[in-house]
């Protein structure tokens, strides 16, 4: 054996970075949350901004809560542990360094861009395409420094949670490269390179994903160091953790289309989708009772220490999302839950309870740990613990009723065979007060938050910083005992550049393959669909600017209940030119696939300027900007130009002359349309390239003369 | 529809790397010891070479 003993040093500056970057941030994307809460019930709290009005603050809020608060936690974590895992020091404190800030420079990009309107539109990869390169940069550092710190190890085995976060290293990236193919026509703006339902498969690919390998692995490996480490007692089953972290992975990565069920995905792939989801039930459950059996004659330790108390709740959490999220994903449950707020209570749990908790007890555990101090108030850290949990419930139980109200008012039929709510306002007005509740409930989690900080504040006040802590190790005895050819190919300096290369690959050989590929498939199988024009465009991305598909889907599913309310359900061949797709996951008002032609001209402008004018008791915020502000019509040629490259058949030529013109002429008709309606608005403002957009909806489909005529309510 | 090929792909690469690791796994002798691992993470830290100033209920010492 080798005796050869090392000194070494851990570096904790790198943790204490990231754990008050996580305090921070958390801050931040809670407040934003609440922001978001407040004006489902009070739309005039966007001030009439529209950089804090829901649609651009609520992917602000989520983008925050997952990468910001999350991300940075997750960094914490692994920084922390996976050095004294492996009895080394971080492969390079320049990675370390170059993780730390570049991760924070991304955050503040997204804080700026999300309300300036820069957005995607694809939900949690909403930021634009040179964030993304930033995004995926700063990973792949991260993966080195992962990775090189695995490989310079001084402990030969490698703990089960170890082998959770090179699962979320390795998946993110590709899930990441995969979802953010775009073509840019511009500084921050691009279109998605697949369309519509290739698109959403796409999206919900990276969707769940993000969730599985951002939000859980990577947290679960935390769990497996952490809740031994705050209990004092080694975990229940060393063996069933391994088949958790193994069975998970190869489950999880399948389950995706489960967002998309009883859309116009192949029925198939949903099927497929909800298989794969149930089955993640056995490795998720393992994993939880694994953590909750941990405590196993520790119980009386858990009454006393808040750092289990958290601890118990995240765990407790995470089997109760993961029992719920297969349960969401069986078709006949999906058609009552999907589009309402029950998917929001759904992934608050996991927020809330599992990243949330875990987090804090984490930072309880860790800031004594880095001072070398006790804790400054226990009594402080459970008044904390029993306000968030109580904001916990009050968040998540009213969002629950509410779904469940939404999703049973939307489907009640009168006797006579009409719907029993025909107008979508009556049903989201029925549960404004729930989002009343929801509201105070993120109120009291945040409070928890800022006496959290504090309480750290004041603990690191009382201690010590140690920058460094000193260890020793024996060096691993290298390719004596493991000396078998596989495992040196796998551990050689040549890992990095496998990791590099196929990074490289998949980048280069999807950009190259995707567009010709797609683009043949994308071929209409419905005649009369065609490209939308110009105006119509400018329209589109006003619509993505704006967030609007925070609350209104463009997805008609086929039940009776959606067609008596939009109009005939919708088709895959419907949106293959929606580059990106616009489906939506949520209904806060109604759907708005078919709304073409539905109201005259002069409805929409007056209900853009105030939506209470025309629906009374309307939760949606005033858009007046929209009325004032000018229609860029400059880049109009860069972006032709663009969705042309990515597969929309519009002319050669087109932009230089023909598409102006077309705008001018579009843009005159719906001035000439608004002045039936005693309207009178100027052809170059934004409202106008709206509205057009708005009145385009659906309408393709129905020129075909074997259009089925449908009941629109 | 035909996207799905490239997630397929794609997932099918993840899925066999990690295949590949759970083999590496697996021959490298990973998985020959299920017990000590698990207690060795609560005696990793290197507190013994200082004294432990930590409060007594944090403590990862008994």
């Amino acid at each position: 054996m080798n005796t050869n003993v090392e000194t070494f040093k851990y570096d904790n500056r790198i943790v204490r970075a990231f754990a008050i970057a996580t305090i921070v941030w958390g801050i931040v994307g809670m407040a934003a949350g609440l922001l978001a809460a407040v004006q489902l019930f009070f739309p005039e709290a966007n001030l009439n901004l529209q950089f804090i009005t829901f649609g651009r603050i609520r992917p602000l809020h989520t983008n925050a809560v997952i990468f910001a608060f999350v991300g940075n936690g997750m960094f914490t974590g692994i920084y922390y542990s996976l050095q004294r895992l492996c009895k080394a020091r971080m492969f390079s404190d320049f990675l370390s360094a170059f993780n730390f800030w570049g991760w924070q420079l991304i955050i503040v990009a997204a804080a700026l861009t999300l309300p300036l309107g820069y957005t995607t539109s694809k939900e949690y990869a909403e930021l634009e395409w040179p964030i993304d390169i930033a995004i995926t940069i700063v990973w792949v550092a991260f993966s080195v420094n992962l990775f090189g710190t695995i490989l310079k190890r001084r402990e030969k085995h490698m703990y089960v949670a170890i082998w959770f976060y090179i699962a979320t290293a390795v998946t993110v990236a590709v899930l990441h490269i995969v979802n953010s193919m775009e073509m840019p026509w511009g500084w921050m703006k691009s279109y998605s390179m697949y369309a519509g339902v290739q698109d959403a498969l796409v999206q919900w690919w990276y969707g769940h994903n993000a969730v599985a390998f951002f939000l859980t692995t990577p947290y679960l490996g935390l769990m497996y160091y952490f809740l031994p480490k705050a209990a004092n007692r080694p975990v229940f089953s060393y063996r069933l953790s391994i088949i958790h972290f193994w069975g998970l992975i190869f489950i999880y990565i399948w389950a995706g289309p489960h967002h998309l069920l009883y859309t116009s995905l192949p029925d198939w792939a949903q099927s497929l989708g909800m298989v794969f989801s149930i089955m993640l039930i056995a490795p998720s459950w393992g994993g939880m009772l694994n953590g909750l059996l941990t405590l196993r004659g520790a119980w009386d330790k858990v009454r006393q220490d808040p750092m289990l108390k958290f601890m118990v709740v995240a765990v407790t959490a995470y089997g109760m999302a993961t029992l719920e999220g297969p349960a969401l994903s069986i078709k006949s449950v999906n058609s009552l839950s999907h589009y309402t707020d029950w998917t929001i209570a759904h992934v608050h749990t996991g927020a809330l309870g599992w990243n949330g908790f875990l987090t804090f007890s984490m930072l309880y555990w860790l800031f004594p740990q880095l001072y070398r101090t006790k804790l400054w108030s226990i009594k402080l850290a459970n008044y904390h613990f029993w306000i968030s949990l109580l904001g916990m419930m009050f968040y998540i139980v009213p969002i629950y009723v509410a779904g469940v109200t939404e999703g049973l008012m939307w489907k009640q039929f009168t006797k006579d065979g009409f719907l029993q709510y025909p107008n979508f306002l009556e049903t989201i007005v029925h549960v404004v007060p729930m989002f009343r509740l929801r509201a105070i409930g993120g109120t009291l989690y945040l409070l928890g938050m800022v006496l959290m900080a504090y309480n750290l504040y004041r603990t690191a006040k009382s201690g010590k910083f140690e920058p460094e802590t000193e260890a020793q190790a024996a060096l691993l005895p290298r390719g004596r005992e493991t000396g078998v050819g596989f495992h040196r190919l796998l551990e050689g300096k040549p890992l990095f550049f496998t990791v590099l290369s196929i990074v490289a690959i998949l980048i280069g050989g999807i950009v190259e393959v995707i567009p010709m590929y797609l683009i043949k498939s994308n071929i209409p199988t419905i005649a009369n669909v065609k490209p939308y024009t110009p105006l119509e465009v400018l329209g589109r991305d006003l619509y993505i600017r704006e967030g609007c598909l925070g609350c209104h889907s463009q997805m008609i599913r086929p039940f009776r209940s959606e067609t008596a309310r939009y109009g005939d359900y919708s088709k895959a061949g419907e949106s293959v030119y929606d580059h990106p797709f616009l489906w939506g996951s949520e209904r806060k008002g109604p759907d708005l696939a078919r709304e073409g032609g539905k109201y005259p001209d002069a409805w929409h402008f007056n209900h853009m300027d105030d939506p209470r004018s025309t629906s009374p008791g309307s939760i949606m915020p005033r858009y007046s900007w929209l009325l004032t502000q000018a229609l860029d019509t400059n880049s109009l040629p860069a972006r032709l130009k663009a969705l042309r490259k990515v597969g929309v058949p519009y002319p050669d030529g087109f932009e230089n002359g023909p598409a102006q013109q077309d705008l001018s002429a579009q843009a005159a008709r719906v001035v000439q349309d608004l002045k039936l309606g005693a309207v009178t608005a100027a052809p170059d403002r934004e409202i106008i390239a709206l509205v057009a957009y708005l009145q385009r909806l659906g309408t393709d489909i129905n020129l075909a003369p074997a259009a089925t005529p449908v009941a629109v309510k | 529809m035909s996207v799905i090929i490239i997630l397929i792909l794609a997932s099918l690469a993840v899925a066999l790397t990690f295949l590949g690791g759970f083999i590496w796994a697996v021959r490298s002798g990973q998985y020959e010891d299920t017990c000590t691992p698990a207690m060795r993470v609560l005696t990793e830290d290197p507190a013994g070479a200082k004294p432990d100033p930590l409060s007594p209920k944090h403590s990862k010492k008994p």
